[in-house]
């Protein structure tokens, strides 16, 4: 069975904005998928709305629609183009919604357009859960005793019949919102009710929990002549309870015998065929550890994440080959891309282990609830190879930026042997670090099996590395003891720290007795075959196989894991700098251990170090490989955070050097140095104490900006406009890190603008200018923002780009800058001043069609932007409109306010491409996943500054459009003053009104994230319904546009970025 | 007695190249053919798989001995491999039937195991110069002491001779009758054909034709088993009687023994196939299977092809033989292992194909 000659156009759905669930791990799949069928001759058309993504560039797929993922732009765009078939597959559950919304609508049929991989009938029996339940029943796989629901009684029955606890999921959700374990009548009204609410189709899944049963996933690939194989088998450290997306996750599996393996293994072949999926799918299984029962949990029928985790941990690409499935290939005709002599037809054996540690927000949500349940947390995930457990395990620890590299973590060191024993059966993201804990005050494993039902093996390795821990603290060190600490994956510093030695001694131990990391490839045999992927992680063992060529090479540091304040854009970056590099004929050799991501893809670069991004780690790399210099702004504040220590060790940074960045990052020196160009800055001031805090207020008055020294992703950053506001926030900030100053600005209030640049040294080259919809004070991660500006005024605009020029000129900055600027209406102010690639490179990139990236490389490298096609100072303006709206994972975590500040919320971003700013804003809303009402009331709750006359027009431009105005008593008062007419409305009658004839909110609070709060619960409820709750005027403001089209029933057009950009 | 875990114990290998990690199991030395095996988890089997015998096994798989040693996981009474080689060990094992730790084991069994080594660079170096002969210690000897060892130690090639039973015996059943020729078989091969219903009469290395022939066998099966086939002279005489006679089907050895008896070729693989995730494609079927493999021979494709016989399957990677069925007569065999253990069930449905035949047969 060869290819299929029918299929000449063919067209891809991602999976739209990053959110919680659904993160880069769809651009990987959507990438290699668009490739593998393109490369086959085969016309392939992308709709994507996420423009921080690789799949959406020039040269991936023909034709890209940066549009909405609805129903609407999906027909108008399949009948425009008429593919000859759709693959829903790699678009995440985004992707399989739509699709079947299409299939069920008639749409595919009435186009003749078929669904390739998983059909319409896969797709249903896999996500149905009573269909699955029915399937696995006929073939004898056992599930679950469980019912499906929807409403209370139903739920109550059920009970009755099966016990608590039970498991609650919703149908047709993703990352398991809205689910959760019910122990209780109390949590089971609560949690069904929610479920209810968050399922497409208002449907949940009660379910028997087999809660501390092992968890076991399997991914599984068959061809449409039903060759089945197994990718990758992984076992989750944490048992079932905790979400597969939040737990640590080991490859291959460690602790099955060889019958249960296969057993699961014989099941997940089983399964995929009878559900007749052409492609790949994961397999979720619950075993008993007590007895090898097991029970199959869960199915999906697409490229996940963990199938993102397989391909990089088995190095088989499975989108790629799933892809090729859908074009009709079997697999036994296809090769193994790794050895490219073998067969694809094989299953992949690891001659390393794999772990994989979740990526938490918890440092962003401070307010959040830390516990991990059946509800997605994490925003992201590292990976780390190795050749044991442990040493895999400390890596990945390492990975995670968290200011850790080891198992000891103070706060839970200083924990009371009950603290201790609470906080493990608590269950959140500290979990480890306290079982290490209690391993070190000398609990046995089996106790603590009991206690986490964690197997012992883990548990074990765990006590393995405590016992080093104990012999580095009590004995001295000797070779053998370092060796040791090292090969179990010990860094430098924790052996420092634990053994109290100094640096020199411990080096010239390495250095004497050669105790250095060796590389080691991935190759999916084992060594069986020879492989010509360059895949290398490091280890401490004998044979070092990564070969270092001849020719001449750039380092590009990665970007680590997906978090809030850096997103996927920096893989983006990172991936568009490996291939310029590539292009300018150097060896691009890149460092990271995003799992998830293009840029750790088998085939981006020519070279790839699945590495922890510390300074000893990239050392290590540019030890090996000698480049002639490392490329660190593309990676994010990551990449940058390296650069001072390797610019201390004399390694060569291409581009902007680390005395730029510093200038630029330190708030302080950087204030001067703008004085004295005479650029203005907002006044400020830097204090350590409240004393200091209080002669600033005298001098500047509220409200004011406050922040910690140092800034990533605006954190822990607020606008203060008062006294008590203002020792609440030193109190928290000061005892936050008491070894930096807190920084107080006047605060602006105006608009503020992103310039994004790239230099030469000489020249700067600036795409476009994007001006941001809410005022200052909301986060520019936060912000709509768009492209090209629509109210800065030309002067303005000019003088934004005369100050990027001076700064960039001034800093020396070689490569990408971007300079926030807020004007007042009068003064134009730097805010911040970012010496590396941001959030706005890849939106600007594509809605101008200038690669900045690219440029920026080949300026690093000596190019001149004066010889380059797109010529020097600020490019020329495209005849369309791009609104970037963020997209907020509000409705994952239940605790976190939605209220838009200063501290950065949203998870990812869409865009909206139209001819006019109206069309942009719409489909940017409508791709955000915002609810459009156009008739209905809307709830108004204002914080006292926002009580003016600007508000009161835009409130009655939503009365003018039909809308009924309800309003807190405070809010209700100044609606009369203006004669805005509004009921009054009490707390409880909001909550009750909200979902049914209030239909969104447009609240402005005081303090944003205070739960417990009455308009905090306002906010969530509106979310948790999904309804709009618009929490700055401006934003309220500019929603009327798209109520304006939608109620007009404007029909928008849907077109190709080329297509826009063509216009221009 | 255990070694303790943080004995020495070296790896020496023929052409010269040494290996020092820790030791465990037993204190013994041993010389014999370093091969390696890529699956992720039997060990247990692979250890007691007869068809190890003389060899000294090096696991690619980096963390062994995770699920400990349990009662049920026997492919024989006992180890037969020469000597483990890990890149680390669980010395707490942790799995509900888990009795004894992968070292108490070894110990127990004589036999000697090395950890802490690198198993990739060996893995690659047999990948790269075939499999070789190595001496495994773990008394403390020195590479120069290795080296005079592995000098005068002579391999032998004909371990299937004493591999399997010595005794004919009986496994009742109330089905066709089939005579086991034992080579060295593995447990769950007799399961597997018990599993049919099938009345096995089991016979040693040996037996000639007539005496298997006088149980009346509605089916001959020829069994897996250690060494080069063509040291097994008596085995392939008696198969080339016993054609014709029954239906029959063969299992690795009992698949080269086959390609013998027919008249054809076989010969040594540079380091054979030891694992269980090789694809093969089965051309009755116009479909592949993962397969379990352990086979450090092959047939010669065309010096069977000569003589009649058609092939059946190939391996994906390397276009072995891995299959055969013989152009007139109810006759196949597999280079693999249908009865997997360890790895993937995927061709159990061989069997069910020799109990057709026999049924066809008996028409």
């Amino acid at each position: 069975m060869a290819k299929n000659n029918a299929l000449k156009k063919l067209l891809i759905i991602g999976s739209g904005p990053i959110i919680i669930g659904q993160a880069a791990e769809f651009d990987y799949a959507g990438t290699q998928a668009c490739k593998a069928i393109r490369e086959e001759g085969i016309e392939t058309i992308l709709v994507n709305s996420n423009p921080a993504t690789i799949m959406t560039d020039p040269g991936i797929a023909d034709k890209v629609y940066m549009e909405p993922l609805t129903e609407d732009a999906m027909t108008a765009i399949l009948e425009r183009e008429r593919p000859d078939g759709i693959l829903a597959g790699f678009g995440g559950q985004t992707g399989l919604n739509l699709s079947m919304a299409l299939e069920e609508r008639g749409v595919l049929a009435r186009l003749g357009v078929r669904l390739l991989g998983a059909g319409r009938n896969s797709i249903k029996r896999a996500e149905d859960r009573e269909a699955f339940k029915e399937l696995m029943l006929t073939i004898g796989e056992p599930v679950p005793r469980s019912a499906i629901a929807t409403n209370m009684d139903e739920c109550r029955d059920f009970i009755r019949d099966v016990g608590y606890p039970v498991i609650i999921r919703p149908a047709y959700t993703l990352g398991g919102t809205g689910g959760g374990i019910a122990f209780c009548d109390e949590d089971l009204s609560l949690l069904a009710r929610r479920g209810m609410e968050n399922s497409a189709i208002g449907q949940i899944l009660l379910e028997r929990s087999v809660a501390g049963w092992k968890e076991i996933e399997y991914e599984v690939m068959r061809d449409a002549k039903d060759n089945c194989i197994i990718v990758c088998g992984m076992e989750n450290f944490d048992p079932v309870g905790v979400h597969t997306g939040d737990s640590i996750v080991v490859a291959p599996i460690q602790t099955l015998r060889d019958e249960e393996y296969q057993m699961l293994r014989d099941a997940s072949l089983k399964i995929i065929r009878s559900l007749e999926i052409e492609g790949g799918c994961n397999v979720q299984f619950a075993l008993n550890p007590e007895n090898s029962e097991y029970v199959v949990i869960e199915v999906n029928p697409r490229v996940s994440r963990s199938s993102a985790l397989a391909s990089k941990a088995a190095g088989y690409p499975i989108a790629k080959i799933a892809a090729k499935i859908a074009l009709g290939y079997s697999l036994d005709e296809l090769k193994n891309y790794v050895t490219q002599k073998t067969s694809a037809c094989f299953e992949p054996t690891l001659d390393y282990c794999v772990v994989k540690f979740p990526k938490w927000p918890f440092d962003k949500f401070g307010a959040a609830s830390r516990k991990l349940g059946t509800q997605m947390k994490a925003t992201g995930e590292v990976m780390a190879i190795s050749r044991t457990f442990e040493d895999a395990l400390l890596k990945a620890i390492t990975s995670l930026e968290v200011k850790l590299d080891g198992l000891r973590v103070d706060s839970v060191s200083r924990l009371g042997d009950e603290e201790l024993r609470r906080k493990i059966d608590a269950c959140d993201d500290e979990r480890l670090f306290a079982i290490a804990e209690a391993l070190r005050r000398g609990t046995d494993v089996g106790t603590l099996y009991e206690q986490t039902r964690i197997d012992p093996w883990f548990l074990n390795k765990l006590g393995n590395i405590v016992r080093i821990e104990k012999a580095l603290q009590s004995e001295e060190l000797t070779v053998e003891s370092v060796r040791e600490a090292e090969q179990t994956g010990f860094t430098d510093d924790e052996i420092l720290r634990l053994s109290g030695v100094p640096r020199e001694v411990l080096q010239d131990i390495r250095i004497y007795n050669d105790i250095f990391p060796v590389y080691k490839m991935v190759d999916t045999c084992g060594g069986e075959f020879e492989a010509v992927t360059p895949y290398f992680y490091s280890c401490f063992d004998a044979e070092d196989e990564s070969r270092v060529s001849k020719r001449e090479k750039i380092l590009v540091v990665g970007s680590g894991p997906i978090r809030i304040g850096q997103g996927i854009e920096f893989d983006y970056c990172c991936v568009q700098g490996v291939w310029a590099i590539k292009e300018l004929g150097y060896e691009a050799v890149i460092i990271n251990n995003n799992p998830e991501t293009v840029s750790t893809d088998f085939d981006t670069s020519d070279k790839l170090y699945f590495e922890a991004l510390h300074t000893d780690d990239v050392m290590n790399v540019v030890k090996k490989e000698h480049p002639l210099g490392v490329v660190i702004q593309l990676g994010g504040q990551t990449s940058l955070n390296v650069a001072e220590n390797l610019a201390k060790r004399g390694i060569p940074i291409l581009g902007t050097q680390f005395k730029s960045i510093d200038l630029a990052e330190d708030r302080e020196k950087l204030r001067l140095l703008l004085g004295e160009m005479g650029i203005p800055t907002p006044d400020g001031y830097s204090v350590t104490d409240e004393k200091e805090a209080f002669e600033v207020v005298e001098k500047l008055g509220y409200p004011l900006v406050v922040r910690p020294s140092y800034v990533i992703g605006g954190r822990a950053m607020q606008v203060v406009y008062s006294d008590e506001e203002l020792i609440k926030y030193m109190d928290e900030a000061v005892s936050l890190s008491a070894e930096h100053p807190v920084l107080i600005d006047r605060y602006i209030e105006g608009r503020e603008a992103d310039v994004d640049a790239v230099a030469d040294g000489e020249d700067i080259l600036i795409p476009g200018l994007m001006e941001h919809i809410e005022r200052t004070g909301v986060h520019s991660g936060d912000s709509i923002s768009v492209y090209p500006p629509h109210t800065l005024p030309n002067d303005v605009a000019d003088m934004l780009v005369e100050y990027t020029r001076r700064i960039t000129r001034r800093l020396n900055i070689v490569g990408l800058i971007n300079v926030q600027y807020a004007w007042d209406g009068e003064k134009l102010c730097v805010i911040e001043v970012n010496p590396r690639a941001s959030r706005t490179v890849p939106i600007l990139s594509k809605v101008t069609g200038v690669p900045m990236v690219k440029l920026a490389v080949a300026a690093m490298l000596g190019k001149k932007l004066r010889d380059s096609e797109y010529g020097v100072g600020l490019y020329r303006k495209m005849k369309l409109c791009a609104v970037k709206v963020p997209v907020f994972s509000g409705a994952k975590l239940a605790d976190v306010d939605v209220a838009l500040g200063p501290e950065m919320r949203s998870t990812g971003e869409v865009l909206g491409v139209d001819e006019d700013f109206a069309g942009a804003v719409y489909k940017g809303f409508l791709a955000a996943g915002m609810k459009i009402p156009t008739e209905g009331g809307f709830y108004i709750g204002l914080r006292a500054p926002d009580r003016n006359a600007k508000t009161a027009e835009i409130l009655k431009e939503y009365i003018d459009c039909g809308f009924k105005l309800y309003a807190s008593e405070g809010t209700s008062r100044f609606m009369d003053e203006y004669g805005i007419e509004a009921k009054t409305v009490s707390f409880d009658e909001v909550m009750q009104k909200t979902g049914e004839e209030i239909c969104g909110l447009i609240n402005v609070p005081e303090v944003a994230n205070k739960p417990g709060s009455n308009s905090f619960d306002i906010r969530r409820k509106a979310i948790e319904r999904g309804l709009p709750v618009l929490t700055c005027m401006d934003t309220a403001k500019v929603f009327l546009e798209a109520i304006r089209l939608k109620k007009a029933g404007a029909a928008l057009r849907y077109r190709t970025l080329e297509e826009y950009l063509c216009n221009a | 007695m255990s070694t303790t875990m943080n004995n020495k114990g070296i790896l020496y290998l023929a052409d010269g190249t040494a290996f020092t990690g820790k030791s465990f199991g037993e204190r013994a030395t041993r010389v014999g053919e370093l091969v390696f095996n890529t699956s992720m988890t039997g060990y247990q089997k692979i250890l007691t798989d007869p068809s190890y015998k003389g060899q000294i096994i090096n696991m690619t798989y980096p963390l062994i001995g995770n699920y400990g040693v349990n009662e049920t996981d026997y492919e024989s009474e006992r180890i037969h491999a020469f000597g483990l080689v890990a890149k680390d060990i669980a010395f707490k094992p942790s799995n509900n039937r888990s009795v004894m730790n992968i070292d108490e084991w070894l110990s127990g069994q004589g036999i000697p195991g090395i950890w802490n080594v690198d198993t990739r660079m060996i893995t690659k170096k047999i990948r790269d110069e075939g499999t070789v002969k190595s001496v495994i210690s773990t008394e403390g000897l020195s590479f120069a002491e290795a080296k005079k060892l592995c000098d005068e130690t002579e391999l032998r090639q004909d371990w299937m001779k004493e591999a399997g039973t010595k005794e004919r015996f009986r496994i009742e059943g109330a089905g066709y009758r089939v005579a086991v020729l034992d080579f060295g078989i593995k447990t769950s091969i007799l399961r597997g054909l018990s599993a049919l219903g099938l009345d096995l009469h089991v016979f040693p290395y040996g037996s000639a034709a007539d005496e298997i022939l006088s149980v009346k066998p509605d089916g001959i099966f020829l069994s897996n088993g250690p060494g080069d086939p063509a040291a097994a002279a008596e085995g392939v005489e008696t198969t080339r009687a016993l054609l014709g006679k029954a239906p029959l089907f063969g299992i690795c050895m009992g698949h080269q023994i086959l390609a013998l008896a027919v008249g054809g070729r076989t010969y040594k693989m540079k380091y054979g196939h030891r694992g269980g995730n090789h694809g093969v494609r089965d051309d009755a079927k116009g479909r592949s299977v993962i397969t379990s493999q352990n086979h450090g021979f092959a047939v010669d494709e065309r010096s069977v092809t000569d003589c009649g016989m058609i092939i059946t399957h190939k391996n994906l990677n390397d276009g072995t033989v891995e299959g055969m069925r013989h152009g007139s007569l109810p006759v196949f065999s597999v280079q693999y292992h249908p009865e997997a253990s360890p790895g993937p069930n995927d061709s159990s449905y061989l069997f069910d194909r020799f109990l057709s035949m026999m049924e066809g047969g008996r028409d």
